[in-house]
């Protein structure tokens, strides 16, 4: 089941939202509609779901929609239209009470200027959650300390947040979100407030800290970069729309329509765009069962000059040249394992294409891409990872760059 | 051209109060009286030169050495001046003032904060109380609280209360968005909200509301003894009278020594909560 099921989504900001309703039904624009009637379109029909556990990120530029969409999750914003399932409960419909007991135990949220209490220290800023849920001073006190250190700051429980740098108080901001074990984690543009260094460094961070404590992670951003580094999958948004949900490499691969074409396109595919992407299929024997005979007709049969050797359990156990191959056929030997050349380069379906270079450069033979079994998947050649850099490379100068990282 | 009768108006409104609500001025007269009565037995009751050591203990531990050695010399020059017992008399009825100016406009400005609407009408019924000369105010005081101390110290309090009221209303609505959505985002309901993280947040700037408000109470003194208040304000008014330079001189010095008191430990206050 899904974390978080978002369906037919509408957010009309102003007076008598119903009035403009109908107009958006019937596909008249933002401006027309700001026109007609003074409201402003927040969110038109989003739809999409949250795995559980997973990081999902809400990129898009400022006034698209993205903080309006996560501010509904919990009804800081109210919804004008649509259901938002957290679970299987729809948070658009229930009761006062029920709301604040879901925000206090289900989800919590970081803010991107932090959103830090001034008057109270770091561990009672953790606390506050526990606090108002009416857990005891002793329970909740262990807790947050707890939660301070998962972020790495022991020692600073009793200092004031404005004794902190940025990215300690965004530290506490996410101590706090984690100190009341919530499913859900909202993050609203957690690390653009911070400095390019530690923004980086807090991102490999959440990464680290996501594969310790597996929380439904829901990431909004307008960086693009920061999205393919964190996000499990990528909703991208324009004026209140949902363009695209995908992984990083769809998005990046097979572009939705013309604005997401724009915005990715001087990314640094090399990094995002994995072996998986541009292997093709590898010519195979088995051994024993495949003697020198079927490898050398398999070969000339693709029209290679070497081919990948697996034993019964498709286990990736080296390569063959055609001319080894001959050679033992013109001596009737029959067993291949002589000639095998077990010393090949080897790399994950996961690795990205600006590691699989060096190897490429390095080795004699494409590049074996093998699966934690070390199955064979399939291969890349030099060739074909120098055309994808080189696709990256003529998109970059051929077209007009936009900046990747759009300013709010 | 015509005549608007807003006097005969007005006259006829305060007539009609005091014949119908007599009872309830009495109470409050009553009340008040009793409350200042309270506190000037106190601040009376210990010796002059032990209170001069605790107000100067406090004003030295609140805002630092300076203020504290001030208070001391200051309190000294007023009780060397035969000033001690209007200090003192003043002193209750500005904390009796200021009390009941907090006590209605911290709430009132607190739900102004929350409502416009409340906000809309409170704004211009502070700017009539703080523009409204204050000896035009003395006269119904008078005929509703009788003349004394009591009528001094609703004139001081009305006159004394619309900063605590703007300033509270303006320090809560100051409060950051981000961390009212923080205070929401955990599941704060709204007394929670209020108490826990608007009036703790919005505190420098309502405690900064209060020192205005104890400062313009101070202001009043000379006038409230028009009618019988007592206090610092009589010497004064009793050297306007009868030109008696001497004497309202040393009343003037010890309502500036008082309220330099006042004003430095309220303002250190205010900058310890930050």
């Amino acid at each position: 089941m899904a974390a978080i099921t978002v369906q037919n989504l509408y957010k009309i900001f102003g007076k008598n939202p119903e009035n403009a309703l109908p107009l958006i039904e019937a596909g008249k624009s933002k401006e027309e509609i700001l026109d007609q009637t003074g409201n402003t379109i927040g969110i038109n029909n989003a739809s999409f779901e949250v795995k559980e556990k997973e990081m999902f990120v809400i990129m898009g530029l400022s006034g698209s929609g993205k903080s309006t969409v996560l501010r509904c999750l919990n009804r800081l914003i109210e919804p004008t239209k649509g259901t938002i399932k957290i679970g299987d409960e729809d948070i658009t419909n229930v009761s006062k009470d029920r709301l604040l007991d879901m925000r206090r135990n289900k989800m919590s949220m970081v803010f991107q200027n932090f959103g830090l209490f001034p008057h109270r220290t770091v561990a009672d800023n953790v606390e506050y959650g526990l606090e108002i849920s009416g857990i005891d001073k002793e329970n909740r006190r262990a807790k947050a300390y707890g939660a301070l250190q998962k972020v790495g700051l022991k020692g600073y429980e009793q200092q004031k947040p404005s004794e902190l740098s940025g990215g300690m108080q965004q530290r506490v901001g996410l101590a706090r979100a984690l100190a009341n074990d919530p499913e859900i984690l909202l993050m609203d543009e957690a690390f653009s407030a911070l400095d390019p260094l530690i923004r980086a460094d807090m991102q490999d961070e959440l990464l680290e800290l996501q594969a310790e404590v597996h929380k439904t992670v829901v990431f909004i951003t307008h960086d693009l970069d920061e999205a393919l580094k964190i996000g499990d999958r990528i909703a991208i948004m324009k004026d209140g729309y949902v363009v695209q949900v995908g992984t990083p490499e769809e998005i990046l691969t097979n572009p939705a329509d013309d604005y997401v074409k724009a915005f990715v396109q001087n990314v640094d595919r090399t990094k995002v765009i994995t072996a998986q992407a541009i292997m093709r299929k590898a010519p195979s024997i088995q051994i024993p069962k495949d003697g020198p005979s079927v490898a050398i007709r398999k070969m000339e049969k693709v029209g290679v000059s070497t081919t990948y050797v697996v034993d019964e359990q498709r286990k990736l156990k080296g390569v063959v040249t055609i001319d080894d191959a001959i050679r033992l056929k013109d001596q009737h030997h029959k067993n291949l394992e002589s000639i095998l050349i077990s010393d090949i380069a080897v790399a994950s379906p996961q690795t990205p294409i600006n590691q699989l270079l060096p190897k490429a450069i390095e080795s004699k033979y494409p590049i074996a891409i093998t699966d934690a079994d070390q199955n064979l998947k399939g291969i890349v050649d030099r060739a074909t990872i120098l055309a994808e850099l080189n696709e990256n490379g003529n998109e970059a100068v051929n077209e007009k760059a936009e900046p990747k990282t759009l300013t709010k | 051209m015509f005549d608007i009768p807003v006097g005969d108006f007005f006259e006829f409104l305060i007539n009609w109060l005091t014949e119908n609500l007599g009872g309830f001025f009495d109470l409050i007269t009553v009340t008040v009286k009793t409350f200042l009565v309270g506190i000037e037995n106190v601040l009376l009751f210990p010796h002059p030169i032990l209170m001069i050591i605790l107000l100067s203990a406090l004003a030295w531990y609140v805002s630092g050495k300076g203020v504290g050695i001030f208070t001391v010399i200051g309190l000294f020059v007023v009780e060397g001046m035969d000033m001690w017992e209007g200090t003192m008399e003043t002193l209750a009825l500005i904390i009796t003032a200021v009390f009941i100016a907090l006590l209605v406009g911290i709430p009132l400005g607190i739900w102004a904060s929350k409502n416009s609407t409340v906000e809309k009408i409170t704004r211009p019924v502070l700017d009539f109380m703080q523009t409204m000369p204050a000896f035009v105010y003395l006269i119904p005081a008078v005929l509703f609280f009788g003349l004394g101390e009591v009528p001094g110290i609703i004139a001081t309090l009305i006159f004394a209360m619309p900063p605590a009221v703007r300033l509270t209303n303006l320090g809560i609505r100051q409060v950051p968005e981000e961390i009212r959505e923080a205070a929401l985002a955990f599941g704060s309901d709204s007394r929670q909200m209020l108490f826990k993280v608007e009036l703790p947040v919005a505190l420098p700037t309502i405690l900064a509301g209060v020192n205005q408000t104890i400062m313009l109470a101070l202001s009043m003194v000379v006038i409230a003894a028009l009618i019988g208040a007592g206090g610092l304000g009589q010497p004064v008014v009793t050297g306007l009278q009868q030109l008696d330079i001497g004497l309202g001189f040393e009343g003037g010095l010890a309502i500036v020594i008082l309220a330099v008191f006042l004003d430095r430990v309220t303002q250190s206050l205010g900058e310890r909560s930050q």
